[in-house]
């Protein structure tokens, strides 16, 4: 099966310079077989960045996709709180840069209205959209967004694809929440292996609406591929998981650019 | 038992994995068809109390591990968590590994905050011929601190049990709103090793939250660990180089978890054969032998 990762992080893994920290993480991926990693985010992590902080960890995706164009896509770090900016920084690293997607963390609640201008350029761009979701019994971080959060904004805008990073992380949860968007994507990446996530995600959602990730170098490729290839789900589920469904929303901004893969 | 196993068993086992493998599996295994059997210190019999899990009938779990070349499995039971019956509790348990010839080993629960705890310890040895038990301090609500604690972890070693101690069962943040667990603070365990020799002590679930010097120090004092909730790239040869070789066992979690997570971690890592074959199998036959 082809296997690519939707969600992949410089951070946590070795290395001194983001190009030694890629061509590590491209070596682990070898060993499990995965050919194409989404990366996105530099190092140190920062939670709300100012638009000189997201610039530099953008130039460090910029440095690392670019050493390694055959196996990489990068997606632009952004942060809603900075709108201009970041419109900005979306047009240097998509519109005229290489790269293929949008990250947004937990800056900004993903509903509030500053994310309307950036997910219309992003949509424009046919950037894929990624906006981390988490649903913690033990309290969100002030600006971090739920699943019901990403609904909100998915039903403002019901053409674009968006994808719901960890599907909440507390899944049972998310996929009920994301069900009825169907402009939604539930990313599997991030969190422990629990059995079941999977094979309800597929069942709620759908195989066409399911993306494997890791988060990796802060996990391992291991776990999460586990999520899949230990789901009791079709082969033909598992491909559309493993590579099929990022690979049928993310061929349109490739095309545009040109981008074999 | 000893540490390696006969060649007969080995050759049969690689025959076995070679006829029933799914791609997962052949995955899994294609890079150390050299290596011995699986030894899982980490499974579940019964229901965890929050879903079903895919493989929570015993003989889809035992197909499961069959399938993935597993020898042996170390199994307590869910109903651990939360009965107050342990007695019956642990009876299904060995019942249920008795039935599935002898791949399945239980590891029965005792709570010392029960009445009359230590004739439960007594069952676990005596009756039920169960080479270790299986503590659950923060859902049976006592620190490590309790002197209780300390007075299970002496008799256990005086009958050369394997305590194993899960630290959490699931991410705190997912878990039951009305079940709040904290993880269980592991660090007068390092105070109690030292002066309980010869105890045989492994946590479970161990490494979301304990790291860095906490570990080092547990590690040091003589606690095992497994593999189960370890993280980050190459993660399990990451920790050989913390930690020495022979403390780290393999462990999945199933049915909680998929167990292809633990399988393909060996698969990322890259180990020396002897790193390989003691984590696959051989520190835990130590451990219990
Ligand atoms: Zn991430």
């Amino acid at each position: 099966m082809t296997i690519w990762d939707l969600h992949v992080h410089m951070s946590g893994a070795p290395g001194a310079t983001p190009t030694e920290r890629m061509a590590q993480l491209i070596a682990f991926a070898d060993r499990m077989g995965i050919e194409r990693l989404c990366v996105y985010m530099g190092i140190p992590w920062s939670k709300d960045p100012p638009p000189e902080t997201f610039r530099k960890e953008n130039d460090q995706v910029l440095e690392a996709i670019g050493k390694f164009p055959d196996r990489t896509f990068g997606f632009v770090y952004l942060n809603p709180k900075h709108v201009e900016a970041s419109l900005a920084e979306l047009d240097r690293c998509v519109a005229r840069g290489p790269m293929v997607g949008v990250k947004l963390w937990v800056a900004h609640r993903c509903n509030a209205a500053e994310l309307d201008p950036i997910i219309k350029r992003a949509g424009e761009l046919q950037a894929v959209i990624f906006q981390h979701t988490w649903l913690k019994v033990t309290g969100n971080d002030p600006g971090e967004s739920t699943p019901f959060d990403l609904a909100e904004l998915a039903a403002r805008y019901p053409a674009t694809p968006i994808i719901c990073g960890h599907t909440g992380g507390d899944w049972e949860r998310g996929i009920r929440a994301i069900r009825a968007h169907k402009n939604l994507y539930a990313d599997l990446a991030g969190s422990d292996p629990v059995a079941g996530y999977t094979e309800m995600a597929v069942r709620e959602l759908g195989p066409e609406r399911v993306i494997y990730g890791s988060d990796a170098g802060g996990r391992s490729f291991a776990s999460q591929l586990g999520k899949v290839l230990g789901a009791q789900i079709s082969d033909a589920a598992k491909q559309l998981i493993l590579s099929g469904n990022l690979r049928r929303l993310i061929t349109p901004i490739l095309q545009r650019k040109g981008i074999k893969a | 038992m000893t540490v390696d196993f006969p060649r007969r068993t080995f050759l049969k086992s690689s025959l076995a994995v070679a006829a029933l493998a799914t791609p997962a599996a052949r995955a899994a295994d294609s890079t150390r068809a050299a290596g011995l059997g699986l030894v899982d210190t980490n499974v579940n019999l019964s229901r965890w109390p929050f879903r079903r899990c895919p493989l929570d009938e015993p003989p889809a779990l035992v197909a499961k591990l069959r399938e993935h070349g597993v020898e042996q499995s170390w199994a307590g039971t869910f109903d651990g968590l939360l009965h107050k019956d342990l007695g019956s509790a642990n009876a299904r348990l060995a019942a249920e590994c008795r039935a599935h010839g002898n791949l399945l080993v239980p590891f029965g629960s005792v709570n010392p905050k029960l009445p009359d705890w230590e004739q439960e310890l007594r069952r676990c040895a005596e009756v039920h011929r169960m080479p270790g038990i299986r503590l659950h301090p923060n859902y049976h609500g006592y620190k490590l601190d309790d002197p209780a604690f300390a007075r299970l972890l002496t008799l256990a070693s005086e009958r050369k049990l394997v305590v194993q101690l899960a630290v959490v069962m699931e991410d705190e943040r997912t878990l039951h709103p009305l079940v709040q667990v904290p993880p269980v603070d592991t660090a007068p365990l390092v105070d109690l090793l030292k002066k309980t020799p010869g105890v045989r002590l492994q946590l479970l679930n161990a490494f979301r939250t304990v790291r860095g010097e906490p570990l080092l120090r547990l590690a040091a004092a003589g606690a095992h660990f497994e593999i189960a909730m370890l993280e980050g790239v190459g993660s399990v040869a990451g920790l050989t180089k913390q930690l020495p070789a022979e403390r780290i066992l393999f462990g999945s979690h199933a049915p909680l978890f998929y167990f292809e997570s633990a399988v393909l971690k060996l698969k990322e890592s890259i180990f020396t054969p002897e790193q390989d074959r003691a984590i696959r199998s051989g520190n835990a036959l130590r451990l219990r032998a």
